[in-house]
């Protein structure tokens, strides 16, 4: 049998001109140009690693270029943990092929084998002292050629930085308070624009009178179409003036009904839906079935709810030209998606990206660019910048799907699983701009002529499914059936937040496993082994269960949980150990984590993000819960909204195995199902009550109580 | 309009302006600094920290005239590459964030603490940082980094 033939990786693939990701300055620094963008996770310091070493340069030469439609790869969107497998494999490969081409050149310069040249720091030498370096011969080599398949990257061994836990590139300015991000970002000229939103729910803009905003010192324009509505003013003092007098000069129309907060399982089982069988899976031989477990598990709706809110920057050139700066995770798909709503051809659109707050998936990041896009029209030539209030981030952003998911097993006489069955109805997790033939930004969906809102739908199982998202089983039971119900109908707006279905999904199967390991007196720990075939599986397994000293004897007022899971069924695999307080109240005490990312590019920096993963999760599970009304979103604020504080944060230790020999994937969003388990397991433990309603408040204990 | 006179980072600075203004917005808008960050105009997150005399306030919800003949410090005023605060040295050193735009109010909060209690213990150390929220889950970092900058400056 012969060899596959070699293929390029997948973003060089879609990618192939060499002269995109790389670039030789005369000064001796090389740029690197990545599609993939910055959003707090460090991803910018470890493809600066790979490409480092791959061309043997110090890291200090590497300058990382900014994802721009002017420019850059087009790598679609920065999301699903892929920054690493897709930037990172297609820069290693371009930079292994580009090393490989210098040194042909310096071979034929020097006259002397390419074998026996090495490179230092850039510097190509020979025997006899030649020398070169990757600056001298850049202006005979030309880059604007497509890389071939079967470039050879280096072997693991001679890597110098991947592999290290480098400090990141981006850290000494933000300690330093240099501008970095888009909030701080000067451009001359700039202006500022507010956009006026209605509170209720899809309401929309019957009056508005503008002679109060008009008469703001600094103001430039009112900009009205539809219940579409914003200011432009010469500072940003201005422009919040101008937008409390237009608040006030506004008149409504009712909006939609919302449904009700505290039955959202009833809610989401009543809607139209669109169901899909996700995997079946059929007994190699029948079992004796003695009894049936049924539960139903419950997530609410989560908002993103970053520390910044959302900003953008646009200018005008004239009629039909538009430069958009954004922190938006996708230059081009947001560019598609204003190209729709501008009615401008892509090629007169140029999107460039800024670095916003931590970006745990589609937030109004690129609602707020076309916000920019239509208010900077108002000032042709001069940059417009808006950025969005607190309340709007918290209200009409979209939200992670509230999710509920039945599980039944079938048991056997010895409470063994012969069959399993998980049922999913959920809100679609994806409505990102740029996928499909209408635009999904809000303004799009209040202009005069209004695009319409767009339902969300879910990735393909082959991209890691969305509502569906590790809900096929990581264990060997005989037999199952999954199926996913999305909703088509879409009171509260959502999207794509970090996990997607994952958390909701592994939530219920590792709460489910760990009630039928207690029913049948098994360790759950040596349950799931039990069940688990992937050595890889076993060993997260093992490793947080050793390193946490499970299972710890309970002390009265503590308990102990597990959870485990590989995130999408394909990625990083993830196990936690949650050590929990609880009385009334519910305390994360510390949480034990090992995680196999195969490759870990930068170890610190993977650990930085189990260790976010784990923490986020952990706010998500004790207090985090969209609330409103059957009108209005009414979590606009931190009060409303409260997230995990400094004096409620666990402990956390997080173990790395390190697969060097294994392709690297993202680490992101592995912790947050294993976690999310792992503490409702362990208030189980603690206080021998089943919470599956999500957060697990005060209230929701009580109730927990009153049900069992 | 009144001339409110304040010290910003150590120089005299004096500004015309509404005394009602918001300290933040004077300080972005007028004196052009990035240090304090907009997070939520109404004090709860702690991004627009800045140290006022002694004290870490959030300066989205402090008035102009209240820091009238006072000292205010902003992140620029903390420290610089070439002359670092023991914290922004500590915060490299722990890798002490995600993203980084609630470090700016936390690294005021932090330099506020130590003032007051140059060997905080971690629980202290939280409790000072409480009002900060950070969202990507930097927090044990950023509590190591604080302390790790407490023991450097009690240390010389």
């Amino acid at each position: 049998m012969s060899a596959p033939a070699p293929t390029l990786p997948f973003s060089l693939a879609a990618n192939p001109r060499l002269s995109s990701w790389i670039k030789f300055a005369a000064d001796g620094q090389v740029t690197v140009s990545p599609g993939k963008v910055e959003i707090g996770q460090g991803i910018v310091t470890a493809l600066a690693q790979i490409a480092a070493d791959e061309l043997d340069i110090d890291i200090g030469r590497v300058r990382m270029v900014r994802a721009t439609t002017a420019a850059s790869p087009n790598e679609g969107v920065t999301s699903g943990s892929l920054s690493i497998h897709h930037s990172g494999r297609a820069l290693r490969h371009a930079c292994a092929e580009i090393r490989q081409i210098f040194l042909a050149a310096a071979s034929e310069r020097l006259g002397v084998e390419s074998s026996v040249l090495q490179i230092e720091d850039g510097t190509i030498t020979g025997p006899g002292n030649v020398t070169t370096s990757y600056w001298e011969l850049a202006d005979e080599i030309s880059l604007d050629r497509d890389a071939t398949p079967g470039a050879k990257p280096k072997a693991i061994a001679e890597r110098a930085l991947a592999g290290q836990s480098t400090q990141r590139i981006d850290i000494p300015d933000k300690v330093f308070a240099r501008r970095r991000f888009i909030h701080d970002t000067a451009l001359p000229g700039l202006l500022h624009g507010r956009v006026l939103r209605g509170e209720h729910a899809r309401a929309k803009l019957a009056g508005l009178k503008e002679d109060a905003a008009c008469a703001v010192p600094g103001f430039i324009a009112v900009v009205r179409d539809g219940s579409f509505a914003g200011v432009v003013c010469e500072t940003e003092a201005g422009a919040e003036a101008a937008l409390k007098a237009l608040r006030k000069a506004a008149n409504w129309s009712e909006g939609e009904k919302l449904p009700d907060e505290d039955d959202l399982a009833a809610f989401l089982k009543s809607q139209p839906v669109e169901s899909t069988v996700i995997d079946t899976r059929t007994a190699a031989k029948s079992a004796l079935k003695a009894r049936t477990l049924k539960r139903q598990y419950v997530r609410p709706y989560i908002a993103h709810a970053s520390i910044a809110p959302s900003c953008a920057m646009a200018q005008w050139n004239g009629e039909d030209r538009v430069h958009v700066w954004t922190h938006s995770q996708g230059v081009y798909l947001l560019r598609s998606d204003l190209s729709l709503v501008l009615k401008l051809p892509i090629e007169q659109i140029t999107v460039e990206h800024l670095e916003g707050a931590g970006c745990y998936g589609h937030n109004p990041a690129d609602d707020v660019a076309l916000d920019a896009a239509l208010l900077a029209k108002a000032a042709p030539g001069r940059p417009v910048r808006v950025q969005w209030s607190r309340a709007d981030e918290m209200t009409h952003g979209p939200f992670g799907a509230a999710m509920a998911i039945e599980v039944e097993a079938d048991l056997d006489a010895t409470g063994d699983i012969v069959e399993w069955r998980h049922s999913i109805w959920s809100n679609g997790h994806a409505a990102r701009p740029g996928r499909g033939t209408k635009p999904t930004l809000l303004a799009g969906y209040e202009l005069e002529q209004p695009f319409p809102i767009a339902i969300s739908g879910n990735p393909p199982q082959a991209n890691g499914g969305g509502g569906d998202r590790n809900s096929i089983p990581l264990y060997d039971f005989p037999a199952w059936k999954i199926e996913s119900h999305r909703l088509l109908t879409m009171p509260v707006r959502t999207s794509a937040l970090r996990t997607l279905g994952a958390q909701g999904n592994v939530f219920a199967i590792e709460c489910f496993l760990d009630e039928i390991a207690a029913e049948r007196g098994e360790d759950p720990v040596a349950f799931r082994l039990r069940h688990l075939k992937d050595e890889r599986a076993k060993d997260v397994v093992r490793a947080a269960a050793k390193r946490a000293g499970w299972k710890p004897v309970a002390k009265a007022g503590t308990g102990y949980g597990f959870g485990y899971s590989r995130y999408k069924n394909t990625g990083a695999y993830c196990a936690a150990v949650a050590e929990i307080e609880g009385d009334e109240d519910i305390r994360v005490k510390r949480l034990t984590l090992a995680v196999d990312v195969g490759e870990a590019i930068n170890p610190d920096g993977v650990i930085n993000q189990i260790e976010g993963g784990a923490i986020q999760a952990t706010s998500w599970v004790l207090k985090e819960r969209v609330r409103f009304d059957r009108e209005r979103i009414t979590s606009n604020s931190w009060t409303d909204y409260p997230i995990l504080r400094f004096s409620e944060v666990p402990e956390v230790e997080v173990e790395v195995i390190q697969r060097s020999e294994v392709d690297p994937v993202g680490a992101g969003e592995a912790a947050h199902g294993p976690v999310t388990a792992a503490i409702a397991n362990a208030v189980f433990d603690c206080l021998g009550v089943r919470v599956r309603n999500l957060p697990i408040t005060r209230e929701r204990l009580i109730a927990a109580m009153e049900e069992s | 309009m009144p001339t409110i006179r304040f010290r910003l980072n150590g120089a005299p600075t004096e500004i015309d302006a509404d005394p009602d203004e918001l300290l933040l917005d004077i300080l972005r808008g007028p004196l052009g600094l990035t240090g304090p960050h907009f997070g939520c105009g109404a004090g709860e997150c702690g991004a627009c920290r800045v140290i006022v005399d002694d004290h870490a306030v959030t300066s989205c919800d402090t008035p102009l005239w209240s820091v009238a003949d006072k000292n205010v410090t902003t992140l620029e005023g903390l420290g610089s590459p070439e002359q670092p605060h023991p914290l922004q040295r500590a915060f490299i050193a722990e890798q002490a964030m995600q993203c980084g735009y609630c470090v700016a109010g936390v690294l005021m909060s932090a330099a506020a603490l130590l003032k007051q209690n140059p060997s905080p213990t971690e629980r202290q150390v939280r409790e000072a940082l409480d009002r900060n929220l950070c969202r990507c889950g930097s927090q044990n970092r950023i509590v190591r980094a604080v302390l790790r900058a407490a023991n450097e400056a009690t240390a010389t």
